[in-house]
């Protein structure tokens, strides 16, 4: 029943504006794929073109080989899920659920049975003949699921599925939106503004901006290895410092940054350097040291702040401002100076972008 | 747990009341009396200026066509009401914003104004049957009602619930009715009942459209009015109260008033 997803440089417009930007996007087959970014960066966008509820100005979308461009969305088999919820007010659940069935012909026994097994795998069988209405957050989402899935649809979209619940339910609910996914092997879009969502849940990530995506990529490689400055800031790597490299020895490289600093870093951690680079770190990776002989870019400390597992310093250095987290055993005097050591296993290299 | 009320606040509310519901009770009351001509508190009681709205012929015709144009206007008006205000709703960002002051158009135009330009330019001009202009002009009047009161039902429907439905394969006109009308019911009911209300009591705009032959019921009574100053008068209003009235509970018993509770 599921299929792989194919979208193919598609370009689409609000008016004049242009919202997309050639995006394609390849989600396989049971896979499931996040579009994660901002609001306004295009990911609700490229939901709704998928949907059918908006047309692209160009490209295509194909679904298990099938071009679905000019279909209308009714017509298209896809299983959505909405922010909030879009239940029918004047329908109970299990009617809810078994709308898609009764739009598909199945014989009313038929219907009825599937809804039911449906319902009891969400955990709602008990709350059949409530309105949605008398719901809770929670459940009003799981009958949303339930609508979605009990289709059998070979492709599922969400669309920030999680964003008016609690964090407690954020949470419990996306375990079981995975565990029904994976269950079922249905391929899936995930829309979402919250990065840990995306990455917990999530076969590959695409992080977007201005309709673009900016990279594909597992969660793993996304949150170690960004591809770029955007993504790089996106997951958290505070510190990104533009260097070049002055000096090549063997194994290890001397780079030098603004400000005279110079580092040296061994090339079986980061493999091929280019020229020019940026090195890019967490705070957790770059190491406040009160050795002053210790090879690192000096600094000031500024002001420090407790974060529970280390402190942090707002770092002024030659290089520009900087954060460094110091271990808790030994806070170091705001105003004092230091050395920022990077760790190199928490450091990554950007390839210098023109932009 | 109980709030005590300022004897000031209970006493403005009593006057309200009376106000309200006052002139019903003198109406009521003098269509009662046994007298030729209008007293209120009724001497004697008695049903028969009632009856004698049946005995005058003019008065049986006009309460059938009273009737016949206000269902059909209303009809009408709900026709092109309902898609409307669903299309100022649906496409909201989309539309421009002077098309939703439109449809209110016809509500700051002197009604006279509205009845006499429909006489001038379209009863005279096209020689409309009397009715149809009739019917043609009581649209018109009750159009703008309708679209605001839908609209203001439509203001807190989600659409998003309809690209669910579209999304779980039911086509768009399939999903208008099944799922986006259920839910405007409510909206729905009230426009027909403010709608018909108006239009059954309406006299600006048919005293110009009224006809040899044809006539609306308060046009009619008007014209008795001009001859006679007995109980008739407050007897047909009790009778258009009671006409209202019924046709609310109809409607409540048939679709449900739930638009009171909502």
């Amino acid at each position: 029943m599921t299929k792989a997803l194919s979208i193919q440089s598609i370009t689409a417009h609000y008016g004049t504006t242009k919202v997309l930007e050639d995006l394609s996007l390849e989600v396989a087959e049971g896979e499931l794929v996040s579009l994660l970014g901002a609001s306004g960066c295009g990911k609700t966008t490229t939901l709704r073109l998928v949907a059918g509820f908006l047309q692209p100005t160009s490209g295509r979308i194909q679904l298990g080989g099938v071009d679905l461009t000019r279909l209308p969305a009714h017509r298209r088999d896809i299983g959505l899920v909405f922010q909030n919820y879009a239940l029918f007010p004047h329908m109970s659940v299990a009617d809810n659920v078994g709308f898609g069935l009764k739009q598909r012909g199945v014989a009313p026994a038929e219907k009825t049975k599937r809804v039911a097994a449906m319902l009891e795998r969400v955990g709602l069988a008990h709350l059949a003949s409530r309105l949605p209405g008398e719901l809770s957050g929670g459940q009003k989402q799981r009958v949303a699921l339930a609508r979605a899935l009990v289709i059998e649809p070979p492709l599922l979209m969400f669309d920030e599925p999680l964003s008016n619940l609690d964090a407690k339910l954020r949470v419990d609910m996306r375990v079981e939106i995975r565990q029904l996914q994976r269950a079922n092997g249905t391929t899936s879009v995930y829309v979402t503004h919250d990065q840990e969502e995306a990455f917990s849940i999530s076969d590959r990530v695409a992080i977007m901006h201005a309709g673009r995506i900016m990279q594909l990529d597992t969660p793993e490689t996304l949150y170690q290895r960004p591809a770029n400055a955007f993504v790089a800031r996106f997951v958290g790597f505070e510190n990104l410092i533009p260097m070049r490299v002055v000096e090549r020895d063997g194994a290890k490289i001397t780079a030098e940054a603004a400000g005279g600093v110079r580092l040296t870093l061994g090339l079986e951690q980061f493999g091929a350097i280019p020229d020019s680079f940026t090195l890019a770190c967490r705070a957790d990776g770059l190491v406040a040291s009160p050795d002053l002989a210790m090879e690192g870019i000096p600094a000031t400390l500024g002001l420090r702040t407790y974060l529970g597992r280390a402190y942090q310093y707002q770092c002024d250095t030659p290089a520009g401002p900087l954060l460094a987290n110091g271990p808790l055993t030994r806070p170091l005097e705001m105003g004092g100076q230091a050395k920022l050591v990077p760790v190199p296993e928490q450091c990554t290299i950007l390839a210098a972008e023109t932009a | 747990m109980t709030q005590k009320l300022h004897p000031a606040l209970i006493g403005f509310t009593v006057l309200v009341f009376i106000f309200l519901i006052g002139p019903l009770i003198i109406v009521v009351g003098s269509a009662l009396s046994d007298t030729t001509h209008l007293t209120f508190p009724p001497q004697g009681l008695s049903l028969r200026w009632f009856a004698n709205i049946f005995e005058i012929a003019a008065f049986r015709r006009t309460i059938i066509t009273s009737l016949q144009i206000a269902f059909l206007s209303t009809f009408i008006a709900l026709l092109i009401g309902i898609p409307a205000a669903y299309a100022l709703n649906r496409y909201r960002i989309q539309l421009p914003g002077w098309l939703a002051t439109l449809f209110v158009l016809p509500v700051l135009v002197p009604e006279l104004v509205l009845g006499f330009a429909l006489l001038k330019n379209v009863a005279v001009q096209f020689n409309t049957p009397i009715f149809l202009t009739l019917v043609f002009g009581h649209s018109l009047l009750v159009l703008p009602y309708v679209v605001r009161v839908i609209s203001a039902s439509l203001a807190s429907f989600d659409f998003s619930v309809e690209e669910a439905a579209i999304s779980l394969g039911a086509p768009p006109l399939r999903t208008f009715f099944t799922i986006l009308l259920p839910n405007v019911r409510s909206g729905v009911i009230a426009a027909f009942i403010l709608a018909f209300i108006t239009s059954i009591n309406d006299v600006s705009i048919s005293i110009f459209l009224t006809g040899p032959g044809i006539s609306t019921l308060p046009i009619q009574l008007l014209a008795h009015m001009e001859q006679f100053f007995d109980p008739t008068v407050a007897s047909v209003s009790v009778l258009l109260m009671v006409l209202t009235v019924g046709v609310m509970a109809i409607v409540e018993r048939t679709l449900g008033l739930t638009f009171l509770a909502k």
